[in-house]
């Protein structure tokens, strides 16, 4: 493959872009990003996740450059890029609208940059014409952006970030104009560049499900704060923080508040054996859907209020107490609305959080 | 091919409206080929005459004005001159300096836009007397510098182009930049490019407006070989006329026709730019 990155000549020992206290306030006194730490690998594939306006959108600018960094440093490549101008940076961009040049055809579109470069016009042929095929959209170079459609605009805007072949690519929620059949598409596709090219990339999403099939790592952001780095095994089986845990996995978890006397956790009138000698007066008990198990000897019973049929599942929605929650269970298994049920929770399963500080126990 | 009561109502209009226009013009022109007799006995023509050759010659070469030097020839260069120049800078000035205001964050940026645009309450006919007093303290009357510097600065085409810029999406010239564009090829690879319409329409707008200049070249100059085509149509063929000769009435209107030539060149040239335009939106 033409495409794939020298790698060779780079230090191995340290990591290839590092994030080191970066804090951003704007001018109005908003706090965006507060002393985020971060290492990433050559190659590596991460993602930041995050609800909308949490700071992962600046966070991803500054590293571009687009945005000025308040503290902190940011090295690539083991240089601090925090004074370089965004256009000798060599990362490359792909943004939500694609920010297509309306007025150039597909051609010009991805060799604006190379032009810029002071690549010969040869090369600059060979180049735009390899990506365009490995895209498949060597047809449409004449092109203008306005006569594409919008996968095609998409494939042009990450064709245009792929002939530069930059150091890193940085892309700012590039699925979120498609319509879902075409996002799992594209998905798969920049998954499958990502890899085979192996050039470093960062993905914004606010999305878990595209967090949790792209990334190599996730970077889960709240309110400008890194919750939780890690796998996506990781931070699905183990979050570190309450957040984490509802923000992850569909549906969502589980979260049960109530009070632990000796490893025994009160729910309304219901007992969970922990299995260990916790005390805490203010706790929730995290239980995913899909880990409630409902069997016809099971210690609890409820009432299923609602039934949401889904094809191979269905989810259930019940209530302990006045605390809601859902089950996500096989549909061959036969329940209505207004039926009881029983299940068990199993010690093994469930995530204990202090309400206190939001973090794991 | 039918058509309904409403269409038809509306297309007399349009053909009463064009009518409205152009007859006009074509009675100058009929007017303009006859020979100076019959127009001061049977008055304005609405056929074509015989003297087209002859009025439309003796206007082009014949020697006017009190030292008997200038040409409409002349004239009509110098005020092509004048246009071309004001037209040409002021929409490359405006078109800079909207720019510097909307992508170059400084602090003043606003006032100093609402201070450009105030300029449009000071016409030339307001300052035209300090404006004379720099340019002649300067030495330039009687130069095309003189006759084209003091018309260059445009607040309303900086406020249209300001306008314009501001419609464009940020995230264009973030891609531009990280496409390695400075400031100076992101205004020729994309403002210029995109406002490719709009510095048509500028152009045109600008181009008539200097080419109607009046008062400032009448002032600006006192050497003949810098009159120019309104000033001369006050002044030329007319200096014969003293009560007994004939009013040069189709020489007048010769002159008249060939005055408008000019914008109509620009008009039609630019044009092909500017509905281009209208029909691919490209954003």
């Amino acid at each position: 493959m033409v495409y794939q990155r020298i790698n060779s000549n780079r230090k191995i020992n340290m990591s290839f872009l590092e994030l080191q206290n970066i804090t951003k306030i704007y001018p109005n006194g908003t706090k965006a990003v507060n002393e985020t730490s971060l290492n990433i690998d050559n190659g590596e594939f991460v993602v930041f996740v995050g609800p909308s306006g949490c700071g992962k959108s600046t966070l991803l600018r500054m590293i571009a450059g687009l945005e000025d960094i308040t503290n902190g440093e940011i090295s690539l490549d083991g240089n601090v890029i925090n004074n370089i101008d965004p256009s000798e940076r060599d990362v490359a961009m792909v943004f939500q609208n694609y920010a297509l040049y309306p007025h150039m055809s597909v051609f010009n579109n991805m060799a604006y940059g190379l032009k810029n470069r002071g690549i010969s016009k040869e090369e600059i042929n060979n180049k735009v014409n390899d990506v365009a095929k490995l895209l498949e959209i060597d047809q449409l170079l004449t092109r203008k952006p306005s006569m594409l459609s919008g996968g095609q605009r998409q494939r042009v805007a990450m064709g245009r970030a792929i002939v530069r072949n930059p150091k890193i690519f940085l892309f700012d929620e590039p699925l979120s104009n498609l319509d879902a059949k075409l996002r799992n598409q594209m998905r798969l596709e920049i998954k499958r560049l990502q890899r085979q090219m192996g050039v470093t990339s960062i993905f914004v999403t606010h999305d878990q499900t595209e967090a949790m099939t792209l990334g190599d790592r996730i970077v889960v952001i709240n309110n400008g704060i890194v919750e939780q780095v890690g796998t996506p095994k990781e931070i699905y089986s183990k979050p570190n923080t309450k957040f984490v845990a509802e923000f992850i996995g569909s549906p969502q978890m589980n979260l049960f508040n109530c009070k632990i006397e000796n490893g025994i956790a009160h729910i309304a009138d219901m007992r969970i054996n922990l299995n260990n000698s916790a005390n805490i007066d203010d706790a929730s008990l995290g239980i995913r859907p899909d880990d409630i198990l409902i069997s016809d000897n099971g210690q609890h019973t409820c009432v299923a209020n609602l039934v949401e049929y889904l094809g191979s599942d269905m989810i259930i929605y019940s209530k302990i107490g006045d605390q809601e929650f859902s089950c996500k269970l096989s549909s061959k298994i036969n329940l209505n609305a207004g039926d009881t049920f029983k299940f068990d929770i199993s010690n093994t399963l469930v995530h204990l959080f202090d309400n206190t500080n939001g973090s794991r126990v | 091919m039918k058509f309904k009561p409403l269409e038809i109502l509306t297309h007399i209009i349009l053909i009463l409206g064009v009518l409205l226009m152009v007859l006009p013009i074509w009675f100058s022109f009929a007017t303009s080929t006859h020979d100076n007799v019959s127009i001061m006995t049977e008055g304005m023509k609405f056929f074509l005459g015989e003297s087209f050759s002859q009025n439309y010659n003796e206007v082009l070469n014949e020697k006017g004005g009190w030292s008997e030097e200038v040409t409409a020839a002349r004239m009509f260069v110098n005020s092509f001159i004048m246009a071309l120049g004001i037209a040409t800078l002021k929409v490359v000035i405006s078109a800079m300096s909207a720019y510097a205001l909307v992508y170059f964050r400084f602090k003043l940026a606003v006032p100093i836009f609402w201070l450009i645009f105030i300029t449009l309450l000071v016409p030339l006919e307001v300052r035209i007397f300090p404006s004379y007093k720099i340019v002649s303290d300067l030495g330039l009357t009687n130069t095309y510098t003189g006759l084209i510097l003091p018309l260059v600065a445009s607040a309303t085409a900086t406020f249209f182009f300001r306008q314009f810029y501001k419609t464009i999406p940020d995230e264009l010239l973030e891609s531009a930049k990280l496409d390695g564009a400075n400031s100076w090829r992101f205004f020729i690879d994309f403002l210029l490019p995109l406002s490719k319409t709009m510095l048509a329409a500028m152009f045109i707008f600008m181009f008539v407006y200097g080419y109607s200049q009046y008062l400032w070249p009448l002032i600006m100059t006192t050497d003949e070989k810098y009159w120019t085509v309104v000033m001369g149509m006050k002044i030329i063929f007319t200096e014969n006329y003293e009560g007994v000769a004939l009013p040069r009435t189709g020489e007048r209107f010769a002159y008249i026709i060939l005055s408008m030539l000019p914008p109509v060149l620009v008009v039609v040239i630019l044009q092909r730019w500017f509905i281009k335009g209208l029909i691919q939106t490209e954003k």
